[in-house]
């Protein structure tokens, strides 16, 4: 394994580790705090178990989120001095509102978590908001951050130094509304879905138990609206990378040729010496309408880029089909719901639907993997689009495969301590007897 | 003073920040190892339950110096992430082993004996990681971590050399037995018993003690590894003053450990740690990374330092007033007489 390889896995593997605790960290807090509205409306103890349950499990997801987002800033200098020489001082700006954001969160989340006896009701509700807002702009500084790295704005290199810059117009990159939307609305999906998955799954085997029922409600109502709007935001995300990132396009598409009326192709086995995609599925005109808004617009294929300026199109292709196809489903499952809701059914008592909720539990977090997938890999062989290259900005260090199996193997450990926590604290039913059947007729 | 001294500035206030809070923390951890005696789980209760409200926030010090010194001074960073990259990775190793056990050891629910090993592993890393913080510290003193090599430098001279000798390493000692003497301070206060007092108040002064060891050692040390720094410290116009006010700091905070004035020794431990932070600071002056990395030569454009201070302002606003009301739930003045 090469250096380079050695460093991109390792910068890969934190930041897929540490995307799934950052995701939670922004939905989860939403879900406590309605619980604990609800329960200081309603006065049911059941809605502040809940609370405190969720607020359990947040505080064991945000403290590995934190020390793994640690990982992650210094890992920038530790792997990419290259990268960060350069781009430091321009867009150094979004992670700098991110330390004060992240700051506001962890106070917060530490009054909350440790002050349900020593502040009023409101002021502890207040704190779960705080912690709620700040986390959601945390994971959008370090959005925009990204975003310059896929369409970079804001300075001008002279002779391989930046001059001109201009952190404002930098983190308002081409690339910022785009990105944000879509992660944001993907957190809030993947971690609903997740959580009314599992409690999905435990109402099939104990359909009266409350609990469960209520639970299921809140993380619909968290995860539901975003799933539903997250193909919009899609659209908005695919029609910019048609004019600011076109490879990126291509490559997931698998599109080989610059064409008019191009199709949109599902599957299929991209060949990159025939240079084009094999047993795929074609909808005629498709991309075209979907990046441009008409059928004849002509999208900008692979060839429109030298051979070694492509990036991986097998890996980027497959996770684009991968988080499109996981998306549509989450989007359907909610609309299902959601009609169902509409029709006043309780949805406690739809056991197709039951099980497609049940079905979506991991489908989120895969998603959004993906997504990052298509983002990151989509965008080599440069770190930032048009200007460095990956190989320029890694660390001279040689022997990277040691520091990239040593922090393998600490979040393997990790994510499986963790997912054992959580069983043992988070999920199993409430053992209070009298809520197994307390009947709670569902107002939804 | 230029606009780039004022933020190297502002990363220092943060940095020391996070040595009288996360620093203490660590200690902690320390403290929670070497529990002993007839009160040995009191001890260890004692220390969660002072560390769990705050810790997260304490932590985050340590993340806003590393992000402003990315934005204000990338050269210094791409230097440091190179060159003292396998003491920065252990360093976080150490971190994520930490934060993490501790949360599963206050949040796992487990049982007694899984409960240990959590309280363990934590106090482990509590143990490891200041080590190794203080040893980066020193490396950066000693003036090791220069720019410009011969390509063909073996990787023991690049890679270990800088931050592995002796200096370093009493850089690092030091850093624990502050970091522990800040935590026993701090536990006498927080302490609600009498019985539990004392045996922080005996800890507090043993670390105190030994933290006059460990600077000498550093010190002599110094004459031969870290030249630049000993010359500031010895020779420059605000060195003697400096040593007096932290001598006093130190008097101060032992005589008022053994006269039961825990919210004094409290502030006077503070200060004097403080104080050895900022002659270290000056001592390096106007190098960021000496020998030859001085802080305008690192410094960003002056837009992006311009609004860096912007963001700074902007997040104090939010920032100070959150963290009083965190210490002011948590963390209200002494506790009741036991």
């Amino acid at each position: 394994m090469s250096d380079l390889l050695a460093a991109r896995s390792q910068m890969g593997v934190s930041l897929a580790f540490h995307i799934v605790f950052a995701v939670v960290g922004i939905a989860m807090p939403v879900m406590m705090v309605v619980a604990e509205r609800r329960w200081q409306v309603t006065g049911h103890a059941i809605y502040l178990d809940l609370a405190r349950r969720w607020a359990r499990g947040t505080a064991i997801l945000f403290a590995v989120g934190a020390v793994s987002g640690t990982v992650l800033s210094f890992e920038l200098g530790l792997l990419w001095p290259g990268f960060m020489g350069l781009a430091g001082s321009i867009i150094g700006m979004p992670f700098s509102l991110e330390g004060f954001a992240f700051f506001t969160e962890a106070i917060f989340l530490g009054v909350y978590l440790y002050g349900w006896d020593r502040i009023s009701p409101r002021a502890h509700l207040g704190a779960g908001v705080a912690v709620a807002l700040s986390g959601a702009a945390s994971g959008i500084f370090v959005v925009l951050a990204n975003a310059w790295m896929n369409a970079p704005t804001g300075f001008e290199l002279v002779g391989g130094r930046v001059v001109n810059v201009d952190p404002v117009a930098a983190m308002a990159s081409p690339a910022a509304f785009p990105q944000a939307l879509h992660m944001t609305l993907a957190a809030y999906a993947a971690t609903g879905f997740a959580v009314a998955g599992i409690h999905a799954f435990l109402l099939l085997q104990d359909p009266a138990n409350a609990f469960h029922r209520r639970a299921l409600e809140i993380a619909l109502i968290v995860g539901g609206p975003a799933a539903l709007l997250q193909p919009i935001s899609g659209d908005i995300a695919a029609r910019h990378l048609a004019r600011h990132q076109p490879v990126k396009l291509a490559a997931a598409e698998a599109l080989f040729t610059t064409q008019r009326g191009a199709p949109l192709t599902i599957g299929g086995w991209p060949d990159i010496a025939a240079g084009e995609n094999r047993f795929a599925i074609e909808i005629p005109y498709a991309l075209s309408l979907l990046a441009f808004h008409d059928p004849h617009a002509e999208v900008t294929g692979l060839d429109s880029a030298a051979r070694d300026l492509w990036p991986n199109v097998h890996a980027v292709h497959f996770s684009f089909d991968l988080m499109v196809a996981l998306g549509t489903y989450l989007a359907l499952v909610a609309a299902w719901a959601a009609w169902l809701a509409w029709r006043r059914r309780d949805l406690a008592h739809q056991r197709w639907l039951l099980r497609a909720i049940a079905l979506a539990t991991p489908m989120g977090f895969i998603a959004v993997e993906a997504g990052w997938m298509v983002t990151e890999l989509g965008r080599q062989p440069w770190v930032i689009y048009g200007v460095l290259r990956t190989r320029d900005a890694v660390t001279p260090m040689p022997g990277l495969i040691v520091p990239f199996l040593t922090f393998t193997l600490l979040y393997c450990c990790l994510g499986v301590i963790v997912c054992w926590l959580l069983y043992r604290q988070i999920l199993r039913s409430p053992a209070i007897p009298e809520w197994r059947g307390f009947y709670m007729p569902g107002r939804s | 003073m230029t606009l780039a001294d004022l933020l190297a500035g502002v990363i220092f206030v943060a940095l020391n920040a996070y040595a009288l809070l996360g620093g203490a923390d660590f200690g902690g951890g320390v403290w929670a190892l070497l529990a002993s005696g007839p009160r040995k789980q009191h001890q260890r209760e004692l220390i969660a339950h002072a560390i769990g409200p705050v810790w997260e926030a304490n932590h985050v010090w340590l993340i806003l110096a590393v992000v402003l010194l990315f934005t204000c001074f990338p050269p210094a960073f791409a230097r440091l992430g190179t060159l003292l990259h396998i003491p920065l990775s252990l360093v976080l190793i150490g971190i994520v082993l930490r934060g993490s056990a501790f949360t599963f050891w206050r949040y796992g629910g487990a049982e007694d004996e899984e409960l240990r090993h959590w309280g363990v592993t934590f106090a482990i890393a509590s143990l490891i990681t200041p080590l190794l913080l203080g040893i980066t510290v020193g490396a950066i003193a000693s003036g090791a971590v220069f720019g410009a090599r011969d390509p063909d430098t073996a990787f023991v001279a690049v890679y270990v050399a800088p931050w592995l000798n002796p200096f370093t390493l009493s850089v690092g000692l030091f850093a624990l037995v502050a970091f522990a003497f800040l935590a026993a301070v701090y536990l006498t206060l927080e302490a609600q018993d009498r019985e539990l007092r004392a045996d922080f108040r005996g800890r507090a002064l043993a670390a105190g003690f030994a933290l006059f060891g460990a600077a000498a050692l550093a010190l002599l040390l110094s004459g031969r590894y870290a030249p630049l720094v000993r010359g500031g410290l010895i020779f420059a116009s605000w060195a003697i003053p400096l040593h007096g006010l932290t001598a006093a700091a130190a008097i101060t905070a032992l005589v008022a450990l053994a006269r039961a004035a825990w919210r004094v020794a409290r502030i006077a431990a503070a200060i004097q740690v403080s104080l050895i932070l900022w002659g270290w600071a000056l001592g390096q002056y106007p190098y960021l990374i000496p020998p030859d990395l001085a802080i305008a030569d690192a410094a960003a454009p002056a837009v992006t330092l311009r609004l860096a201070l912007g963001a700074l302002a902007l997040g104090a606003a939010v920032l100070l007033p959150s963290l009083a009301y965190l210490f002011r739930v948590f963390k209200r003045g002494p506790a009741a007489p036991a």
